[in-house]
Order: structure tokens, then sequence, then C-alpha cells
């Protein structure tokens, strides 16, 4: 029987097992040919903090969701039309995530009475108890085929019997008709120093590439044709290593060298993971003894002249609390990342929120403004790094820079820029000698002070946590103290000037206008375009700047009848926006459940309002 | 240019309670300082003295050079991240015992650890004075304060062996009052590669007046302290006739020209001996039975921290093709849409 090749624009599947069964790997690898391949695609990798939990159990399960789309692919998919499910208890966990008429890969050999029940199913049939359309299953003893496959390898059974995820990638190559040559490649690489593994697992994608074909179950398969990109050279990138490399290209604009001074901590540890590799570039990337540690580092650093960063998530940015206050009282260019993960306290550490927002913008003693921005994607990582360095040096104050988990960990192709296209940083270093400088003596415009480096001479001073007044000498003069707090928050809001005006995407003005903030861009976006064929106009305001705002804010909420504030939280950008911008009410959706939104959701939200 | 001890006073003015043992400590930094930058090559703006919060954490407004008022334990850290991105700076970071032992330990011990090429200023009062007489790490067992009304039932920390615990390349120790043993070691302190713990036994006159003085008054302190220097027999005493030999594996003081012990029977201190063996012995010397090491007490070479960043940095430099940005953006995978 020949089977049919049936065109789709877009496709999700969502790849899920054991913790231990390979499963990210899997999806980066299914991702990396659908790049290749030209297609534009949006990964989700949604694992549990534990790295290996009791086998066979539901909190071990790894879910690693990718849509792949001949169209704009903004977000990795609401629900899956294939799912490859390595043991039972991946299947219960993830049947959910799966479209009705979804295609479901289920590994047979895992399902065992004892992996059944121990998945959490109350009858030894776990098809009939999710109500699963068995004309859709694949039900392929994939241990079994896999050990067939290696026999003569040479390899032992517990390296063999870990191949298992390449021959259920084979078989979804199979079904979506793409080539196995860039994976075989990535092995060549991979295993360069053992080549019998590379051609274990050269075999084994074949085999199981083969054994979907042979087994004449699955009568269409699928063709996703390459997305109509803008020319240019194209790589795959994460959110966590955009934002180290926005970093490091700030540094080279710039001239000041990196510093990161950090601690690990989930899902923050990527970027400096990536910035401890790039010594080839000068990074100096310091592993301190505590989060504490890593701003401080960090902040001693950037009184030396460097562009200095610290990297975390929630529960580390509340250790820094108190030295972020320090870098506001020093008026020291740093930046602050917090890839915000389920909070309060310890929460769900590998799910993704954006619960942070009130901890970034107020979570300080005494009165202490802080410039806030939020990167919207992966690959928008890079510039929201390289803008949070720009505007921290050059007016002198420290930005943090809010992402997620879901960008941390999730990527996209994005479109290689060139350096020569990005804007010169000019950081307002005192020359030596200049005796006119004093401390915090401030620059008329951005209203910032000036960077006097230790090692110049003539420039020699003080700074610290103490309030000082213009000169930089200690002072608790009660009228000094009220100045320069209203000066350090001109500063602030000064920034206005200096960022783009907020843009609406779709209907200019009318019915409703949805608000969003940071990583849920994909999923507004998508919503928004949706919706944009009805006969109502909707408009998305999707904010990179919480604080300050735009200085166009008002102008567009004028615009429209409803305003929605989107977000994964119980409403802190909605209680921001009510203090800056009271005149206006805002309807509220939000979602906490260390998921990002379904595009669904949004469009029942926004449909309620109309 | 030669500079002289007014070239590091600032114009503040210096604000610690009169009587205080941190203005011979200032004094003390302030008369080393021109004697350092001649035979170590440093001129003035290369200094930066980094702090925490304490009365001694006060002193980087009263040194006319660089300087960082940090936040309360965080000063080694803050040093660190200073040294690390400027390693051509010198680094002098200053606390107390409650800044570097109490809310800063962890900060103190790593940066040791490290052997960041630091030095380390440790004015232990045993008291917490900012905050008007409160215990310290280093307080004494059972000593009375507003915190420990009935005395305190906690151990103290000695502050050398924590440094040799931490595997610490240099410990001195010296006392407020006497500024010409303590100007002497900051040159030690400064021509140490590596982090250089100096404790100096201070008075707080408000909240722990005396607490040194067992050791301190003039008309004992040779009989109760040990001023130590490299290659030098341990001789102490207004005639310095004892001395320290090993007894088994013990120290012991004895008495030159009793016993038929002569002058050669007296231990010659090593400072430079990595085996911190002796020298965790002379840093828990304590009345009555012993008298107080002072002194550059370890002194050992080690690679710093900072060298090995730099000679990592050069060593991958070398060997990697990613010399732009621009390369870095298209290493690995790429594709091109036509």
């Amino acid at each position: 029987m020949l089977h049919k090749i049936i065109d789709v624009t877009e496709v999700t599947i969502r790849f899920s097992g054991d913790s231990g069964d390979g499963m990210q790997l899997t999806g980066t690898l299914f991702t990396d040919v659908a790049a290749v391949l030209g297609n534009d695609f949006s990964t989700f990798p949604d694992f549990p903090a534990e790295i290996r939990a009791p086998q066979d159990t539901v909190s071990g399960v790894s879910g690693f969701q990718v849509r792949i789309g001949s169209n704009d692919v903004r977000t990795p998919g609401d629900f899956c039309d294939v799912l490859v499910a390595m043991n039972p208890a991946a299947l219960f966990a993830n049947a959910k995530w799966a479209k009705p008429t979804a295609t479901v890969i289920l590994n047979a050999d895992a399902f065992e009475e004892k992996n059944i029940k121990r998945a959490g199913f109350t009858t030894d049939d776990p098809i009939k108890e999710l109500n699963i359309d068995d004309r859709t299953i694949i039900f392929a003893p994939i241990t079994t085929l896999t050990k067939e496959s290696l026999k003569d390898s040479g390899l032992d059974m517990k390296t063999i019997v870990r191949s298992k995820n390449m021959f259920a990638l084979g078989i979804c190559f199979f079904l979506f008709n793409r080539p196995l040559q860039p994976t075989f490649n990535y092995f060549e690489r991979k295993f360069a120093k053992k080549p019998e593994l590379i051609a274990a697992n050269n075999k084994v994608l074949q085999d199981g590439f083969n054994y979907a074909e042979n087994i004449h179950a699955i009568q269409n398969t699928y063709n996703v044709k390459p997305a109509k990109q803008t020319k240019g050279v194209y790589r795959n990138i994460n959110g966590n290593q955009a934002t180290a490399w926005g970093f490091i290209a700030a540094s080279e604009k710039s001239g000041r060298p990196l510093f990161c001074g950090s601690y690990p901590i989930t899902p923050a540890t990527g970027i400096l993971e990536e910035l401890a590799l790039r010594k080839d570039l000068g990074v100096k990337t310091l592993q301190c003894e505590d989060e504490i540690a890593g701003i401080c580092t960090a902040l001693g650093a950037a009184y030396a002249g460097s562009l200095a960063v610290t990297t975390t998530s929630g529960p580390g940015l509340s250790l820094k609390s108190e030295a972020l206050g320090l870098a506001v009282m020093t008026e020291l260019p740093l930046v602050v990342v917090d890839v915000q993960r389920s909070g309060p306290s310890t929460g769900i550490p590998t799910k993704t929120e954006q619960s942070d927002l009130s901890q970034a913008l107020y979570g300080r003693n005494g009165e202490c403004p802080i410039l806030v921005m939020a990167a919207r994607s992966p690959s928008h990582c890079f510039d929201t790094a390289f803008w949070a360095a720009k505007l921290a040096m050059e007016h002198m104050m420290p930005v943090m820079l809010l992402s997620e988990g879901f960008l941390g960990n999730g990527s996209e192709p994005w479109r290689i820029p060139k350096m020569k296209d990005y804007p010169a940083i000019v950081p307002p270093v005192v020359p030596a000698n200049d005796t006119d400088y004093f401390p915090f003596i401030r620059d008329a415009e951005r209203l910032s002070r000036r960077w006097a480096l230790p090692g110049t001479p003539g420039l020699m001073h003080r700074v610290g946590g103490l309030e000082k007044n213009n000169k930089g000498s200690v002072s608790s003069d009660p009228l000094v103290h009220e100045q320069m707090i209203h000066e350090r928050a001109a500063k602030v809001a000064k920034v206005a000037d200096y960022i783009p005006p907020l843009k609406v995407v779709g209907a200019q003005d009318g019915d409703v206008l949805v608000v969003g903030w940071g990583g849920t861009f994909g999923h507004l976006y998508t919503a928004v375009q949706h919706m944009q064929a009805g006969k109502k106009s909707i408009g998305l305001a999707h904010f990179d700047y919480i604080n300050p705002l735009p200085k166009n804010t008002a102008d567009v909420f004028r615009r429209f009848k409803n305003i929605i504030v989107c977000e994964l939280n119980n409403g802190q950008f909605a209680a921001h926006l009510r203090d800056k911008h009271q005149v206006f009410f805002y309807h509220q959706f939000n979602k906490i459940q260390g998921q990002p939104f379904m595009v669904s959701e949004i469009v029942t939200a926004v449909r309620k309002l109309l | 240019m030669k500079y002289t001890a007014q070239d590091f006073k600032s114009d503040q003015e210096v604000k610690w309670c009169p009587g205080c043992g941190d203005y011979s400590i200032l004094a003390a930094v302030q008369r080393a300082f021109p004697e350092i930058c001649e035979t170590l090559g440093y001129k003035k703006e290369q200094f930066v003295f980094v702090s925490g919060i304490g009365c001694a954490s006060r002193f980087p407004y009263y040194m006319d050079t660089y300087g960082f008022h940090g936040i309360h334990g965080r000063a080694a850290a803050i040093a660190t991240g200073v040294k690390v991105a400027n390693p051509s700076l010198t680094v002098w970071q200053i606390s107390g015992d409650g800044d570097a032992l109490a809310i800063g330990g962890n900060h103190f011990i790593h940066a040791i650890r490290r052997n960041i090429d630091i030095n380390i200023l440790l004015h232990n009062n045993q008291i917490y004075g900012l905050t008007k007489g409160q215990y310290s790490p280093t307080s004494k067992l059972g000593k009375v304060t507003k915190t420990s009304p009935y005395g305190t039932v906690e151990h103290p920390f000695n502050p050398g062996e924590l440094v040799l615990g931490a595997r610490g390349t240099f410990f001195a120790r010296s006392i407020d009052v006497d500024m010409k043993l303590t100007a002497e070691i900051m040159l030690a302190s400064a021509t140490h590669d590596g982090t250089a713990v100096t404790e100096i036994l201070q008075n707080c006159v408000i909240f722990n007046d005396g607490a040194h003085t067992a050791i301190t008054q003039k008309a004992v302190r040779d009989d109760r302290t040990i001023i130590l220097r490299h290659g030098e027999p341990m001789t102490f005493g207004i005639n310095r006739d004892k001395g320290l030999v090993l007894d088994g594996l013990q120290l012991k003081v004895v008495r030159i020209g009793e016993k038929g012990i002569t002058k050669k029977d007296i231990l010659v201190h090593n400072a430079e001996e990595p085996n911190p063996g002796v020298h965790m012995m002379l840093v828990n010397m304590q009345q009555p039975d012993f008298p107080v090491a002072l002194g550059v007490i370890r002194a050992v070479r080690d690679k710093t921290y900072d060298d090995n960043v730099r000679d990592q940095v050069l060593r991958v430099q070398t060997l990697s093709d990613i010399k732009t940005v621009d390369d870095l953006l298209h290493s690995g995978t790429t594709w091109e849409i036509r």
C-alpha cells in the first residue's frame, strides 16, 4: 500500500517519556531538521525538576513540544497532532495535550501491567480509559525493536536500550517525510571519538524510519513545506543563549569587558553556562558561593568599569534585593536577569510564570525605582539584553531584564543579525584628572552621573549605600535625602525619552485592546491575528518596557473601548497599569498554572468582552 | 612620585568615637602606604578600599583612594568583583568581626579558598559596636552583652583558624596600639599574591573597652605576645629570654638558659611552609599558657584566582576561531534562506 503524502501548513509534535528517556534531545533533533528544511518553529521543553524521578511515574515525565510550519509560527501550539509517549506515565500525563485526531505513538514494551499501575491508571487498558481513538495509535514495541536492531553492535544492553528514543525519532521522521542525513551528521559530530556510537545511532534511526514505512499502519504522511522567511542566514537559538550573546554584543559595542557573577538556579543557569564558554571573547564569569555574592561581585566589577551582569530566577532575586538597592544608590550600571519560574518560594522550579513582576518593580527597601524590561520571545532575548546593557551603561543605573522559563528553554529560528547594524554604546566614562568630576553631579539630558573608573588618575572618590550629596559626601541632611530620591527617580523616568513607542498589532482602534508583556507575546499575537477575521476590531499592545512605560501608552489605551491585560500571574501588570494610568478600566485574564497560555484560552477570554 | 601619609587622607571628617582603636589602624595604614607604593611601584589611583557595614567599614571614606562602602557582610564579594574585573588594582577590604565572620562568613571563606589577590583587614573588637553592644562571633564564651544578658552560650571563632581551614595562604595578626607592627604587616600583605588576611585586635572604647588589654598593655605586652618574623627564632619576653619549642606534637614555652635550653633549641618561624600544622598551633596560642602570636604567621606562595582567570582566557583565546560577536553568531549549525 502506498501512503498518501498530505501537505499541511503546520503541525505540533509532543515527545514525552521518562526523564531518562532522552525526550529533550529527541525533540531538539526533530527541531534541528525542521530548521535545516526551512520550517518556522517554536519549541516548549516541559520537564520536571527531578533529574531522575522514580521510573514510570508521572512525576518523572519529561516532555518536549515543537510546532513546525510553513507559515509564521509564534507558539509551540496548544494541542499536538502527534504524541510520542515512551511509557504509560507519559501517556497519562500528556494525553490531555493531544488533539482527538492526534496520532499517538506508544512504546508497547513499556505498557506492562506494573507500569500501567504505577502511572496511575485504574484499569489495565489505558487507551480505553483515556478514550483515545485506537485507529490513530501506533503501538510499536520500540524497546524490543531497538534491541533487535543493535544486537550485533557489540554495545552493552544499557546503551542499546538508551538508544530507543532514536527509534521513535525515526518513526516521526517517516511520518513527516524528513531526511535522515542532518541527524546522521549530528551523530558524527557528537560521537566523533566513539565511532561505534555513530554507527549504532544511525542504524536505530534508520530502522525506526523503515519500521514505520513497513508496518503499513500509517496511511498518510505529512509534508510541511519551508516557511516564507526573509532572506538571510538563520540559526536555532534559545532564550538563555540569546540573552548571554546579547550581553557579549553589548560588551563588544561598548568596549567595556563583560563580567557575570552568578549562582546556578533553574531555569536561568543556561545564561551563566553560555557566558562561561566565551573566554575566547574575553568574558569573565564567576560562579559564586551564593546569589548575594553573584550580584555583589557584579557590582564590584561595575565599579571597576565592566559591563556587569548577574543572572537568576525568582528566589535568587529575593536574595539579591539588598544589593540591588545598593546598585540604585551607587548609580552603577548593572543588568539583573530574572528568568522567572513558578513561585512563591521554590514553587515549581521548572515551570514558567510571570509572577516576579511586582518583586522586580518594588522588591527593595526605600524609594528604589529601577528600569524594568521584558523579552517577548527566545530570540528577542538578544536584543533585550543588548538594550538592557546599553541603557544601564549610558544611563548609569541597574536594569532588570525579565525573561521566563518558557523563553529561556524555548527556541526558535533566528535570522542572524550583523553587529554593524546595532547602535553604538557610549558610557559616560570620565577622562583622567577631570577637575569638574564629582560622583553625583548629573548630565543635563539623561540626568545620569558619570563613570569614574578606579585606576584613573585624579578621580579618586567613594561610593556606597549611605545617602550622599551631589559632590559625593555622606549626608543625612533631610532635604538632600529627598532631593537625591527625586533625582534617582527622575533619571529612571527619563529613560522613556530613549525607548521606542508602544506599537499596536492588528486593529489600531476599536473594541478590545489585548495588553501583554514578556514571553506571552507569541500566544497573544497568534490569538489576535486569529480574531482579525471577525467583525470586531481587536488590537494587541505588547510591552517590552515595564518601567518606565512608553510615553504613548495612554494614547494607545484611549483608542479602545475595552482593555484586557493578559498575564501569567494574578494581575501584577494590571496593578502596575492601574497605578500609572488610573483613568482606564482594565479587565484581566490570568493563568497561574506554570504553563504558557493557550491561544484558544485567550480567544475565549477576549470574546467574553464582545 | 613619592607619597606621604598625608596623600592618603581624604577631606572627610573622621567620626569614630574618641579613643577608638580604629584611629590608630587608619593612621598605621596611611603611614604604610607611601612605602608600599615605593616598594611595589603602585600609584595612588590603583588603590580601592571596599568595606561592608559596621564602625570599621566607614574606613574607605577616610582614605583618599577609590572606595566602595558596601552592605553588611558583602565586602569580600564586592572586593572580589573589583579585583577580577581589573587585576591591576590593589584592593583592600575593611571588615569588622561581625561583617566578616557572621553575616559575611560565607564570602570570607570563599574569597580565601579562591585565593583572590585582595587584602583583608579584619578589625576584631569582639563586639557589635554600631548597633550598640551585642555579642559577635568572636566574643568570648560567657560574654555578657545586651543580647546575652546572662552570658553567651556559644563558642567564638578564632579568625586565624578559620583562615587556615579555608586554605588561606596569608594570615597575620596585629594590635591596634602597635602602629609600627601594623604598618610592617601592611607591606607584607600588599606584597603577598593571594588573599591576605590581617586580624587586628582592636579596642571598642564604648562597648567592649579593655577586651584585649590583658595582652596589649605596654607593661605586659612583651611577655604576653610574640612577634613572629619569617626566618627568626620564636623568642619573646621583655628580656627576649623566652621562646617556643616543639614538645612532641605540641608547642611549649621555655626559658633560654634554663634546663639546658639554648637559643638554637628555639623554633625558627617558617611562614612559607605550606603544611599549616605549626601555623595552626601558632594562631591558637592563648593566654595564660602561651603568648598571643602577632606578625605574619603564614605567607605561602600559590597561584591566585586572578592569575588563573587571566591564563585561562589567554589559552582559550589562542585556540578559538571565534574572535568577534559576528563569528559567534555564525558558529555551529546555520542555514540560509535565499
